[in-house]
């Protein structure tokens, strides 16, 4: 195996960890929030079902931050394993927020051990929503911290480098850089988002397959309610990552908008098909890339067309941007309508085929994360660092990256099927019904 | 104290945390196991998880809380261990990977089956394993410089007496370790049961523990004398070590302070572990690699100091309310809770 192959199979495998822990992430980073809300809706309006939401889903949540810490740790020796040269470099210039990640994450781990085995051992119910705080505190803090570790390889800054000597290093300015804000926040409103979906998702499955119960009822109304709030937060918040890339990463936005020439008034591609770099079948917005970088309809954007040829990443994420963004609209459209629906009581919201559309938004909206990540994380090739080092110089000289590929996979496999398993049989085997009655047999007992 | 020793004895903290407490882990784990075998699993399963279950997740942050320190403290370790370590980490982390997941698995998604069982009580004895060549490797001797790069000799690391001496090691402390630290649980539960299997697992395990460690001081002659020197320099931190591993003995023994034995047996591990530290000094791998020349700039260094005092005074008050609520509670340890979700 030569450096070439090392090269190539290095990206596979960090590709491949990645993708997959990106879902269990995303959850991680969601869920709790989530898990939050339901037990503080439930304390306000006294309401048992919301307290035993929070409890069904941290349930489920703790199957799903196993194989997210797991994989994450994965990732996390990968780093080194594989990009030994990267990592020498950003561990003098980014390793605060990495170092800050792993506090952020004890400090969720430890709270999330409490909560979940103080189960009613305190009769305040209020004492179990501040056990959450720290716990969805902690998640959204270690996705802010590893996502500006992600921006600085956008957008590295805070140091010099002098004759490749690293010098004037400034840890701060590191973090703060450029590309942080807007992916920062991006990056955690559509954990949350997503989050919101994929628990509408099982309310809605629990509704199609005949349990026509109160709880799935709220359930469903309280996820989508948050789906659409945090999912018109990532359309505003995805419209100033647009503006950022036009401004600090035009190649990336070029390649992703098939924007080959340099013009004002630029249109806004979406979908079509690239062919002997001719453009075909797609829907031409007038005016709207040059809206969409600059807020103005004659601005000059930037094409291909300034770059040198090794300078361009891969053509094909315009395919990755447009599924994206067709899914975030999608559910913004869908959960909108499923509200108003409610409100008027039409009657199509309460058919079958209505309800397996809301099933599909979990599914959809975790493929809109992948579609996003690969669209960042290819949009920055050939650089792992963008200008600094690139992605072939800085990978392992290693022989042996095919094989662990291989394991890895194989991990992945089992790890997947494992917790869709798990899950599934968790909540089959104990149908909210049945709990309801346990528990109301519980406390009658506890009267005696 | 310079930084670079501040940054070091930060990692080593942490590396010791991870020792002690992934070794109850890996150990409970094995003796879970290993009591299905033999038929004893009523007498240990109880106890066990009911340790193991609030701290599962936090034993795993220890680890990453070293690698990520190391990196941020010593940014040359990424290159040097990174490109040599591909495969025995791999082996570890997938290991790791598969045993926490299982864990989980089993524990909250009621996945109950004996292959489980023994599965994950024999992940707990190759993680270890599989880990500790990282103490191996940065003795010297394993590691070529190439133009690509560092490279490992995989057919000397494997044919090195050292290196099968460090996996037993590592084999025999985790057993130990688990062993008088789970004889105290049970003896808090009140499982006089569980506490006199454990005692005799304790013991059984007491000998080979100290004697690996002893045969490892004399290897280090052959393997590379300038470190066996220094070891020989240190060599009252080891008789300390020695004492208070008597003491933990003579207490098992004698069926006494069970909680005491564990204390002796941290402090026996400590002094060990600071005498083996102290050794090493300046090297983090002979003879590429000191603390001096792998340290990172200053203003990352502060950085990192800092945010490691800001993190503690977060964690340290979250772990104590964890060990009160778990640990200390009497009613959670002799069962007579059921609060878990």
């Amino acid at each position: 195996m030569g450096n070439g192959d090392s090269v190539f199979f290095s990206r596979v495998l960090t590709e491949l960890t990645l993708s997959f822990h990106i879902i269990y992430a995303t959850i991680g980073v969601g869920v709790p929030l989530m898990i939050m809300i339901a037990q503080w809706v439930g304390i306000k309006k006294n309401d048992e079902h919301y307290i035993l939401l929070a409890r069904r889903w941290t349930r489920g949540f703790v199957i799903t931050v196993a194989v997210g810490v797991v994989t994450g740790t994965a990732i996390g020796l990968q780093l080194s394993l594989l990009w030994p040269n990267f990592m020498e470099l950003a561990g003098n210039t980014i390793a605060l927020p990495l170092f800050m990640e792993t506090f952020a994450f004890f400090f969720e781990a430890i709270f999330l051990g409490i909560y979940i085995y103080t189960w009613d051992r305190f009769k305040n119910q209020k004492k179990h929503l501040l056990l959450l705080i720290p716990v969805a505190l902690g998640a959204s803090f270690s996705a802010i911290f590893i996502t500006i570790v992600n921006a600085f390889m956008n957008a590295p800054q805070g140091f010099d480098l002098v004759n490749g000597e690293l010098v004037n290093v400034s840890p701060l300015l590191a973090m703060f850089n450029p590309a942080m804000p807007s992916k920062v926040a991006h990056v955690v409103v559509t954990a949350y988002m997503t989050s919101a979906f994929v628990l509408a998702s099982i309310g809605a499955f629990r509704l199609l397959k005949g349990s026509n119960h109160e709880y799935h009822k709220k359930a469903l109304l309280l996820t989508m309610k948050l789906g659409l709030i945090f999912s018109i937060a990532t359309a505003v918040i995805g419209d100033f990552s647009g503006k950022y890339l036009a401004e600090y990463q035009p190649e990336k936005l070029a390649a992703a908008e098939w924007h080959f020439e340099t013009e004002a008034g630029a249109p806004l591609i979406l979908y079509g098909v690239l062919d002997n770099g001719e453009v075909k079948y797609a829907l031409k917005v007038p005016f709207g890339l040059s809206i969409l970088a600059h807020s103005n309809p004659n601005a000059k954007v930037i094409g291909l067309d300034q770059f040198s040829k090794e300078d361009v990443p891969p053509l094909y994420i315009h395919y990755l941007f447009d599924l994206m963004v067709t899914i975030g609209m999608w559910l913004i459209f869908l959960s909108l309508v499923y509200l108003v629906g409610t409100w008027k009581k039409w009657p199509f919201i309460f058919s079958k085929w209505f309800r397996w559309l809301m099933v599909l938004g979990g599914p959809f909206s975790i493929i809109a994360i992948e579609a996003g990540w690969w669209l960042d994380e290819v949009g920055r090739q050939p650089w792992v660092l963008r200008g600094i080092m690139r992605t072939k110089d800085a990978a392992t000289a290693s022989g042996h990256v095919d094989t662990m590929l291989w394991l890895f996979a194989g991990l992945y496999l089992i790890l997947g099927i494992g917790s869709a398993f798990v899950l599934w049989r968790m909540f089959r085997k104990n149908p909210v019904e049945q709990e309801l009655a346990d528990r109301a047999a519980d406390k009658a007992g506890d009267m005696k | 104290m310079t930084l670079e020793i501040l940054g070091i004895t930060v990692l080593g903290v942490f590396l010791f945390g991870y020792i002690i407490i992934a070794s109850i882990d890996f150990g409970a784990g094995f003796f879970n196991a290993f009591s299905t075998v033999t038929g004893k699993e009523h007498i240990l399963t109880k106890v066990i998880q009911r340790y193991l279950s609030p701290v599962w997740e936090v034993t795993n942050v220890f680890l990453v809380f070293f690698f990520v320190g190391i990196i941020g403290f010593f940014p040359k370790t990424a290159y040097y261990y990174g490109s040599t370590l591909l495969v025995p980490v791999s082996i570890a982390v997938i290991l790791l990977a598969i045993r926490g997941a299982y864990y989980a698995f089993t524990t909250y998604g009621g996945l109950k089956h004996k292959r489980y069982t023994i599965l994950y009580g024999l992940t707990g004895l190759f993680i270890p394993a599989s880990l500790s060549i990282v103490l191996t490797i940065s003795e010297g001797g394993f590691v070529t410089m190439e133009k690509s790069g560092p490279v490992l000799d995989y057919w000397a690391l494997f044919t090195s007496p050292l290196s099968w001496s460090i996996v037993v090691l590592s084999l025999t402390s985790v057993l130990y370790i688990s062993a008088v630290f789970l004889t105290w649980y049970a003896q808090k539960a009140k499982d006089r049961a569980a506490a006199n299997l454990l005692r005799k697992y304790a013991l059984v395990w007491a000998g080979p523990a100290i004697i690996t460690a002893t045969g490892i001081i004399v290897e280090m002659k052959d393997h590379n004398p300038e470190h066996y020197q220094r070891l020989v320099d240190v060599w009252w931190l080891f008789g300390l070590s020695v004492i208070l591993f008597a003491g933990t003995v003579f207490l098992l023994w004698k069926r006494l302070a069970y909680g005491l034995a564990f204390g002796l047996l941290t402090g026996q591990f400590t002094f060990a572990f600071l005498a083996y530290g102290i050794s090493h000094y300046p090297y983090l791998m002979y003879p590429y690699l000191t603390i001096y020349d792998s340290f990172t700039n200053k203003a990352m260094a502060t950085a990192l100091v800092i945010a490691f005092i800001a993190g503690l005074c977060l964690l340290l008050p979250s772990l104590y309310l964890l060990l009160r609520l778990f640990l200390f509670n009497k009613d959670y340890v002799q069962g007579n809770r059921n609060d878990h979700a």
